[in-house]
């Protein structure tokens, strides 16, 4: 709990109502989608307009009360835990669109927007706004550009990052700032839009941003291909790529990933092949249909043993959608499931896909194996007790292999999820100690007093992951 | 709430909250969009499915005490489980809210009037048939009269919200004694016979809503049903099972599996969502029950909706016909989420000449009606029919229609408040299908 005059006075700032500090609700804002993180906040803020926030930061700056900026919670790297207790901050009221700017292909909108709210929206103008985290039904576009989301057209059309143009930040000393524009090029000072993008809450709280929109393609084909070994999947990716095709989505799902999703989906998925591929491509009807034509070939030359292009735009969405359910649905297996995000390059698939089942092997655990093929980023899976000590540890040293595995073949720890608490101990492995020390620094220059969203990316090397915090 | 009470609710949870279950939730958010309370409370996380199963595990815990906040959240649910079908972890949201209530109810003190009326309707009330026909001759009684101001006198409308009074003005003209009486126990199939099925009438439906249970038996015996009604079945439960009554619901359970067992049915058929979604679940009720889990199975195996029998005999292709009107529907919760039973209404309603169905915006989400919640918790119940009725105003309909008393009740009363009572109405999906099979076919 909060001192009773701090909280009185951040009570005069956002109104009683959007000040809350109940038992119900402080438990309520104590996790994310990251399995084994919890912890209490002293109270849960709801900011009405950016100066509000900026009172906010400069109280908790001077008294130094930790702030984690908080969308829907769905992120997997505990990166919305308040690990150091502190304020949770909501975005809630930050929810309009401010406007749709058809001459300059922007959307200016607040953070608190659900991402595909905004889809829709600009879709019904037609335009495009790519980035689809599986969560985005309910992740908010705050959430997306703090944590630079990927989602399952990334292969093609890139992630949050190259999407946001420009953004309102409030520092954490309470100087609001403006970075970028609708501008196609800008090269005043250094690039902090593509710094904030991805910071994970760590330097200010975002509170508009300016992003990009394409035009809507005109059509959009989906196909399913199914494999008798990973391999020769993993190998049809590759070749795809090669022959200077980028499909708009090139997912991949392992055996026990199709058993679980069809068990939750019921859309007739397979369950008797080894992997599958869902491909999409969009673009001029003439164009999509040339492109699917040479996919099919490809992966018929590469051991597909069957091609099926789905009829109809239900029967697509149907295929996407079960991809996307993909993580939860394996979470019906065992109690705890732990997900990751090791991303190598596309080259690299097949190696990473048999060193994950090597792995799980080896330490006698069960993982299963999903994710954005076409651009490396895989999303192996594992499904346990978090009860059970010592399968836990077993766990551990699967995933810190896997961690290693990704390195060594010029991957990264995390394509997607981000650092936060979660993989906080290995992103030495990636950036090296003195990255870490350069970001540190970056950190200290933005926030002196580490305010802003602690324990995440950097700091507290030591703490060992998996733990439960009280 | 006492130290006590909050003690002896806190044991209960560890003693039977299904902590499997409630691990199963892996809080990964999928089910916030669909809850209406998550939504109507501005996006407060204490209102949704995950952070109530947060709460139910805190208390499990030990990290939080059951207090009155947890109550109030877990009060303010309304039970439509539309969490459950987007949920892929499969998490059995309704189950763990069951156990929840089971527990505060059987630990917590009530106030002595809340006590009364419990009592009253609970155990002396639905379980009875012949008091139900009681009470809806009295309703007959109270619908002539100015009955009201004597109940206002008494205190006893102090339990009951202003929606109460709206209310009153759209329940149905309840039937005469004499037809309360002469409920028949066999009906003959009117065409080449296709199945024997047995009707399961339920409590206010037999009473309150009789004209749509005898709609619902012309409909099958013209789909070609030979039809046995038992006559020693009895309410089935639900409103008990959801209110924290569970043992009471189980006696009810065992009597209707008795009842319906040795008729040799195809399909025991309901024509309200919320009942059929608790009869489906008796194997689940009486699980732990070896004298009684086989027979619940095989009772819950035959629960067929009427919508669902209608499609499966091909009734679509009756002819069915009615005047140039749009349509729309609204989903019972409990039809849709329980029963998975969704597409058959819209099947049947398609297929009748002269109506454009007209689908509105969240046709699924809950309209507030949700058993007595719209009488308990009324102010959230009336947001929630508010936004309701704007999406259902959108589409231009001339009738609204639904497949579960509450629902219909619900929706007439969202149209008496509009103002709309000239120009819209609401209807039981039975009801219409005949009106528009008679229409060709007298």
């Amino acid at each position: 709990m909060l001192e009773e005059h701090l909280k009185k006075k951040l009570q005069s700032i956002v109104g009683q109502e959007n000040y809350q500090d109940s038992k119900t609700s402080l438990l309520s804002y104590s996790y994310d989608a990251t399995p084994g993180f919890q912890s209490f906040p002293d109270a849960v803020i709801s900011p009405r307009n950016k100066h509000e926030v900026a009172d906010i930061v400069k109280l908790c700056n001077q008294h130094k009360i930790p702030i984690v900026p908080r969308g829907s919670g769905t992120n997997l790297s505990a990166g919305t835990t308040p690990l150091y207790g502190g304020i949770v901050l909501l975005m809630k009221h930050f929810n309009k669109i401010l406007e749709i700017d058809e001459e300059n292909l922007t959307v200016r909108t607040q953070p608190g927007v659900i991402t595909q709210t905004l889809i829709e929206a600009v879709e019904e103008k037609g335009f495009f706004y790519p980035p689809d985290p599986s969560s985005m039904k309910i992740s908010q576009i705050g959430g997306n550009i703090n944590e630079n989301s990927g989602g399952l057209r990334g292969l093609k059309y890139g992630v949050t990052r190259d999407y946001v143009m420009g953004l309102e930040v409030v520092l954490p000393n309470g100087e609001i700032i403006k970075t970028g524009g609708k501008l196609a090029k800008d090269v005043a000072g250094y690039d902090l839009t593509r710094l904030l993008v991805g910071s994970e809450g760590t330097l200010g709280i975002v509170t508009e941003a300016t992003l990009k929109l394409i035009p809507k393609p005109e059509t959009k084909k989906t196909m399913l291909v199914l494999y008798q070994n990973l391999d020769a999947a993993a190998k049809s990716v590759s070749a795809i790529i090669a022959n200077r095709i980028i499909p708009a989505t090139l997912e991949f799902l392992d055996q026990p990933t199709l058993k679980a999703v069809e068990d939750f989906a019921q859309i007739g998925l397979p369950t008797d092949v080894k992997a599958v591929l869902i491909i999409e491509q969009d673009g001029p009807i003439e164009i999509v249909e040339q492109d699917m034509d040479r996919i099919a070939k490809i992966c018929k030359e590469n051991q597909a043993i069957e091609v099926t292009l789905a009829k109809s735009s239900e029967d697509a969405e149907a295929l996407t959608t079960a991809r996307r359910a993909a993580l939860s649905a394996l979470a019906r297996l065992r109690p705890t499931t732990i997900l990751e995000d090791a991303t190598v390059p596309r080259s690299e698939i097949a190696k990473m896909v048999s060193a994950i089942e090597e792995i799980a092997r080896r330490n006698q655990v069960t993982i299963c194996t999903f994710g954005h093929a076409g651009d490396g980023n895989l999303h192996p899976t594992c499904l346990t007790d978090i009860r059970d000590k010592q399968e836990m540890e077993r766990v551990e040293k699967a995933f810190e292999e896997i961690f290693h595995k990704a390195i060594e073949l010029g991957g990264t720890i995390t394509g997607e999820h981000g650092v936060g608490a979660m993989k906080l101990p290995y992103l030495h492995l990636k950036v090296g100690e003195a990255g870490i020390d350069l970001m540190r620094n970056i950190k200290l220059a933005f926030d002196p007093n580490s305010i802003m969203n602690p324990g995440k990316v950097f700091t507290d090397i030591n703490r060992k992951r998996v733990v439960v915090q009280k | 709430m006492k130290t006590a009470e909050r003690e002896r609710i806190a044991q209960g949870f560890k003693e039977k909250m299904d902590y499997d279950q409630i691990l199963n939730c892996m809080r990964c958010g999928f089910c916030l969009p669909s809850c209406p309370t998550y939504i109507e409370s501005g996006m407060d996380e204490s209102q949704s499915p995950r952070g109530r199963i947060a709460m139910m595990k805190a208390v499990v815990d030990g990290e939080m005490e059951p207090d009155e906040d947890v109550k109030r959240s877990l009060d303010l649910c309304l039970g439509c489980r539309a969490c459950e079908p987007v949920c892929p972890s499969g998490v059995k949201y309704g189950h763990l809210l069951e156990q929840a209530r089971d527990i505060i109810n059987q630990n917590k003190k009530q106030s002595l009037p809340e006590k009364a009326v419990r009592g009253i309707v609970f155990n002396n009330l639905f379980p009875h048939q012949n008091r139900m026909v009681a009470a809806t001759n009295l309703l007959g009684f109270y619908q002539r009269s100015g009955l009201q101001k004597v109940a206002r006198k008494s205190g006893i409308m102090n339990f009951f919200p202003e929606s109460l009074s709206t209310m009153e003005k759209v329940l149905p003209s309840v039937p005469t004694k004499k037809e309360l009486k002469n409920r028949p126990n066999h009906l003959p199939a009117l065409k080449r016979q296709k199945k024997k099925v047995a009707f399961f009438s339920g409590c206010l439906m037999d009473t309150m809503f009789m004209k749509t249970n005898d709609a619902t038996m012309k409909l099958l015996q013209y789909a070609g049903c030979e039809i046995v009604i038992p006559d020693t079945q009895n309410c089935c439960g639900a409103l008990h099972g959801h209110s924290g009554e569970r043992e009471k619901s189980k006696e009810m359970a065992k009597r209707n599996i008795q009842a319906f067992e040795d008729v040799g049915a195809d399909y025991i058929i309901t024509n309200a969502g919320g009942c059929g979604a608790f009869l489906v679940d008796y194997d689940y009720l009486l699980k732990d029950d070896i004298n009684w889990s086989e027979r619940a199975k095989e009772f819950s195996a035959k629960i067929k909706d009427i919508t669902s029998i209608l499609v499966e005999l091909d009734f679509a292709n009756e002819n069915l016909t009615l005047d140039e009107q749009i349509v729309t529907y609204q989903d019972s919760c409990h039809l849709k989420n329980g029963q998975k039973t969704f597409m058959e209404p819209r099947k049947l309603l398609q297929s009748i000449n002269g109506v454009t169905y007209v689908e509105m915006k969240d046709a699924s989400r809950c309209c507030g009606s949700a058993g007595i919640y719209n009488i308990v918790e009324s102010e959230m119940s009336m947001e929630i029919l508010d936004y309701k009725m704007d999406q259902a105003k959108k589409t231009r309909a001339k009738t609204i229609v639904t497949a579960n008393p509450g629902c219909l009740l619900q929706m007439k009363l969202g149209i008496e408040r509009e103002g709309l009572s000239g120009t819209m109405r609401a209807v039981h999906i039975v009801d219409f299908l005949l009106e528009a099979y008679e229409k060709d076919h007298r």
